[in-house]
């Protein structure tokens, strides 16, 4: 059930829907699609309504389903050459299956594809129509590192392309690589939205997280750091993050000379969106 | 970016799905083998000695009904319901060809299926002495249409409501049973009095009666075309209403 959901996509540019399991990420999709018919609200798709769709809107529009959508029965490129003849410009199949490395596979029967091949099949089935829009749910659902890498490198070519991708992932980091825009949504609404830049950045305030180990087990001092939180991860190593000041590292750094410490390893961050997406969900579960 | 025509698109997914059955072995069975099966067996017993005509000329057109249902009804129904679980109908109808190309290419896919059956069958009656009177094959043909028509609408129909398991089982199992008991093959007049009345009211009667009348006698069973028109528009309508995508 969605209530609240305001997302644009715009061509040449990635946007992320980013949620949990049950957020509304996939329904929101599919309204798009014209797979589903909402009840309300207005959805328009290259400026028409997707539920109406006619052929020559659906030419312009890729879809990869998150249950992919592919007939176990059939072979891959059996399958590609099928889809791409509903088409009047097809993509050149021959390219598009080099590229997904789909020729490795080309004649194994479907239901004997691992995870990550069947999405890159489905994946070459939703681009082999040469789409504008290509709506993509969980793209890395399933992917070992080497699709994952092929797959996103893809991606990143059709969005210099000048195609508008729409994707969901339920994975920080998808989006923090993938999207020039993120949608945040929970519970059927979008509860943050922007540049991962932006939601990284925006009242941050200054967050930072110091994580050091050190040579011995060390008791930290409850009183040095009254802004900040102090844990230790595990013996030997520690976390200190919140508004840090360059005065805190001052602070840290004489603690350290106080003690006689030389740390063996420093590291700092700031926010991710990994944290952003903890903040909203955290307070929304408050 | 564009998308092709109407036809070519449903010309392709028709031959799609109709190449997608005759690859699949349990298809075929379903589709050719058993229909051989019951002719032979049908020539060599003397179940239909007393109905007008030799053995084989009173097989054949029984099993030509019984081929549409193998293919329109149960192969068809089958594969609709195993793509409807694996989201294969959601993905085809985002491509240009959409729902109604979908619909009209399972369709021609049971046409073209239907087409190589006639084929195997008239070939095998004609070696084992079949002669049917000429003047009955175009409205066998008529009759097959909406015959056809009906059992693709009653396949879609349960594979659009039922789980693919469920589909499976069910056609599977009127497949048998409209065989047997169905005034199919086995004339209706075979069955106990007090059933008849409700089995002849039956798509699967209807289309046997009127194709052993056609290819036996030469005549028009206009009720039964009448009967098999109601059943594909019902079928249709309540198809329309209660198929679910996903």
């Amino acid at each position: 059930m969605l209530n609240g959901v305001d997302i644009s996509a715009r061509k040449g540019s990635v946007t992320a829907l980013l949620g949990a399991n049950g957020a509304g990420k996939t329904t929101t999709l599919e309204c798009a699609q014209g797979l589903q018919r909402p009840d309300g609200g207005v959805i328009r798709l290259l400026g028409e309504d997707p539920w109406h769709a006619g052929a020559h809107l659906r030419s312009r529009v890729g879809v990869m389903l998150q249950e992919g959508g592919l007939p176990p029965s059939s072979r891959p490129l059996p399958l590609l050459r099928h889809v791409a003849g509903m088409y009047g410009n097809p993509r050149d199949l021959d390219g598009l299956v080099t590229r997904l490395g789909i020729d490795a596979f080309a004649s194994t029967g479907i239901r004997r594809l691992s995870g990550g091949q069947k999405q890159r099949l489905a994946l070459a089935c939703a681009l082999v129509g040469n789409p504008e829009v290509v709506f993509l749910d969980e793209p890395s659902a399933g992917l070992d590192p080497q699709s994952r890498s092929i797959v996103f490198d893809l991606i990143g070519e059709l969005r210099e392309e000048g195609l508008a991708i729409i994707l969901t992932t339920h994975l920080l980091d998808d989006a923090q690589k993938l999207a020039d825009y993120v949608y945040i949504m929970e519970a059927g609404h979008t509860v943050a939205q922007g540049t991962v830049a932006e939601l990284t950045a925006h009242d941050d305030g200054g967050f930072r997280e110091i994580r050091f180990e050190a040579p011995q087990q060390l008791v930290l001092p409850e009183t040095l750091f009254g802004h900040l939180l102090a844990v230790e991860l595990k013996p030997g190593r520690y976390s200190i993050s919140g508004n840090l000041t360059p005065n805190d590292l001052a602070v840290l750094a004489r603690w350290w000379a106080d003690c006689e410490i030389l740390p063996t390893s420093i590291t700092m961050t700031s926010r991710s969106l990994e944290d952003v997406f903890l903040d909203i969900s955290g307070r929304n579960a408050r | 970016m564009s998308a092709a025509s109407l036809g070519t698109r449903v010309l392709r997914q028709g031959g799609y799905e109709a190449a997608t059955m005759l690859r699949n072995g349990e298809q075929l069975v379903l589709a050719i083998a058993l229909p051989l099966l019951v002719l032979f067996g049908l020539v060599v017993t003397p179940v239909l000695d007393g109905f007008g005509g030799s053995r084989i000329d009173v097989a054949v057109p029984g099993v030509v009904a019984l081929c549409a249902m193998s293919t329109a009804f149960t192969g068809q129904g089958i594969s609709t319901g195993f793509d409807r679980r694996y989201g294969v109908l959601r993905f085809l109808s985002t491509t240009p060809l959409g729902r109604a190309g979908l619909i009209f290419g399972k369709v021609l896919g049971v046409g073209l299926v239907l087409a190589v059956q006639l084929a195997v069958i008239g070939t095998a009656a004609l070696v084992l002495g079949w002669r049917p009177d000429p003047s009955g094959l175009l409205p066998a043909l008529v009759l097959l249409i909406p015959g056809a028509a009906a059992f693709t609408a009653l396949g879609l129909l349960v594979a659009g409501t039922l789980r693919p398991e469920a589909t499976l089982a069910v056609t599977n199992l009127l497949w048998i049973l409209l065989a047997v008991g169905g005034g199919v093959v086995l004339p209706a007049d075979i069955l106990p009095a007090a059933v008849q009345p409700f089995i002849k009211v039956l798509p699967s009667a209807a289309l046997g009666e009127g194709l052993r009348d056609a290819l036996v006698q030469g005549s028009i069973n206009l009720p039964a075309l009448l009967l098999l028109t109601a059943w594909a528009a019902v079928a249709s309508l309540a198809a329309i209403r209660w198929f679910k995508w996903s």
